[in-house]
């Protein structure tokens, strides 16, 4: 027990900067994807095909590979050839690759939504952008609510890749006392951190969706 | 002026003819009846009038402002996309499927529009939202949301907020086909206050009963065209065109 409470504090200094690239990911990626979303089901071919092409590359790569690309590789690029620090880098990661899978979940929540529910608003005289607002969006909300959950459930554990550009979040933190200790304890430690974590992230989506369980369609 | 005027309309699906030249007037407080067959157009035309389907040749008028005309090239030319919305706005439309919104209760499915579309403030919408919802009986299910409701009750609720936008003209896109028999009763006593309000009424239906008691002219359409119209005592009673009398011989027992 003792030894538990000596490695706490750098734990939560480790689970500090999981959280952070969690929330600065979710912040972005949301919004991002419900835009992609929205391009992709527009009229513009050009944008629909462009979009199309992103998700493919960014569903269809490893996260590692992009992780890596972005932060090594990047600076290589010609005219581009930036140097990201790993924050930033690992940030833009995940952001473009989480951005890509709510993409999709979003347009299939769109696309669900039935066909009577805008020729109604249109009647009414309600404009593309007020249709999309008022009428379909939350609808959408509550049907993505579970799949978006996985999402996000799923990118609490995928913080952990940022090992690879040496950042020191919760993984890290807890190998390298292992190392150091050689005592697999903070193993477990580091479990329960992400276990609580992602039971939290649970009770906050039950809470959504009961919330929009008031109505039924 | 008329309320509507549509002049030779005609709508292609791929290379399905469905309208072939439908010219009708309409006249304010008319109220008429759209009957035939199924697939003979006549959801079809009353598409057409509020731009839910976009129409391959014609002139659709709507109170003497032009929705849409074809050029001497054959060419249509819709009004720009604010004055067709402005236009079609003055016509109110109850669709067979209610298309009522699930997540807005149904006081807010009524005052949705009035709210977003004209900008009105809730103080100004909400008494005439529940005189409205008082007018097709449903004052007791206000905050209710629509999925509660049995399809006569959701079909008032359309009603309802249709009306809530003051259209000029209703279209009813028969408005009672997907409901049970014995809910066929209230949405019909309501459609037939507003025929008595003279409200200006276009009404594709299957309901002869009420086609012969509230409209004051019945157009018969059949292969996406208007075979007769007249007065519901001529049609019904005395159907000049073999067409009309082998159709209705099928739907009057």
């Amino acid at each position: 027990m003792d030894y538990v409470a000596g490695i706490l504090p750098s734990l939560l200094d480790g689970t500090a900067v999981t959280l952070q690239m969690f929330f600065a990911t979710i912040v972005i990626s949301l919004p991002l994807g419900l835009f992609l979303a929205l391009a992709r089901i527009s009229r513009f071919e050009a944008l629909k095909s462009a979009v199309g092409v992103y998700i493919w590359l960014f569903r269809g790569t490893p996260l590692m590979l992009q992780l890596l690309f972005i932060y090594y590789g990047l600076p290589f690029v010609p005219y581009i050839g930036v140097r990201l620090p790993d924050f930033p880098a690992a940030l833009l990661a995940f952001v473009l690759n989480y951005a890509a899978y709510f993409a999709e979940i979003f347009r299939a929540g769109i696309q669900s939504i039935d066909r009577g529910q805008y020729e109604g608003a249109k009647v009414l005289g309600m404009t593309y952008v007020q249709t999309m607002r008022r009428i379909i969006l939350p609808q959408v909300i509550k049907r993505v609510l579970p799949p978006i959950s996985n999402e996000t459930i799923t990118l609490v554990k995928d913080t952990s890749l940022i090992y690879v550009l040496a950042m020191n979040d919760l993984l890290r933190t807890t190998r390298a006392l292992v190392q150091r200790d050689f005592n697999t304890t903070p193993f477990i430690v580091a479990a329960v951190f992400y276990l609580i974590m992602t039971l939290m992230l649970t009770w906050l989506f039950q809470k959504l969706e009961k919330k929009y369980a008031v109505y039924d369609e | 002026m008329n309320m509507i005027n549509a002049v030779n309309i005609c709508k292609k699906f791929n290379q399905l003819e469905v309208l072939k030249g439908i010219s009708l007037t309409v006249d304010k407080g008319e109220v008429i009846a759209i009957i035939g067959p199924s697939g003979s157009g006549k959801s079809t035309f009353l598409r057409c009038l509020n731009r839910l389907e976009t129409i391959d040749q014609g002139i659709i008028e709507i109170e003497g402002d032009v929705l849409v005309k074809s050029d001497a090239a054959g060419k249509i030319h819709y009004a720009a996309e604010a004055k067709a919305r402005q236009i079609c706005r003055r016509m109110g439309m109850v669709f067979q499927q209610f298309n009522l919104f699930p997540h807005l209760t149904v006081l807010e499915n009524v005052m949705e529009a009035p709210g977003t579309v004209k900008g009105l403030a809730r103080e100004t919408i909400l008494p005439q939202a529940e005189e409205l919802l008082h007018k097709v009986g449903l004052a007791d299910k206000r905050d209710v949301y629509p999925s509660r409701l049995s399809g006569g009750q959701k079909q008032r609720v359309a009603i309802a907020r249709a009306l809530a936008m003051n259209p000029d003209i209703m279209l009813f896109d028969e408005p009672t086909s997907a409901l049970d028999p014995e809910l066929t009763g209230e949405v019909l006593k309501a459609m037939r206050k507003l025929a008595e309000e003279h409200m200006t009424m276009l009404v594709v239906t299957h309901e002869m009963a009420f086609a012969r008691e509230v409209a004051n002219r019945v157009v018969f359409m059949d292969n996406g065209e208007i075979v007769e119209q007249g007065t519901p005592e001529d049609v019904f009673g005395s159907p000049s065109h073999a067409r009309t009398q082998a159709f209705l011989n099928t739907v009057v027992r």
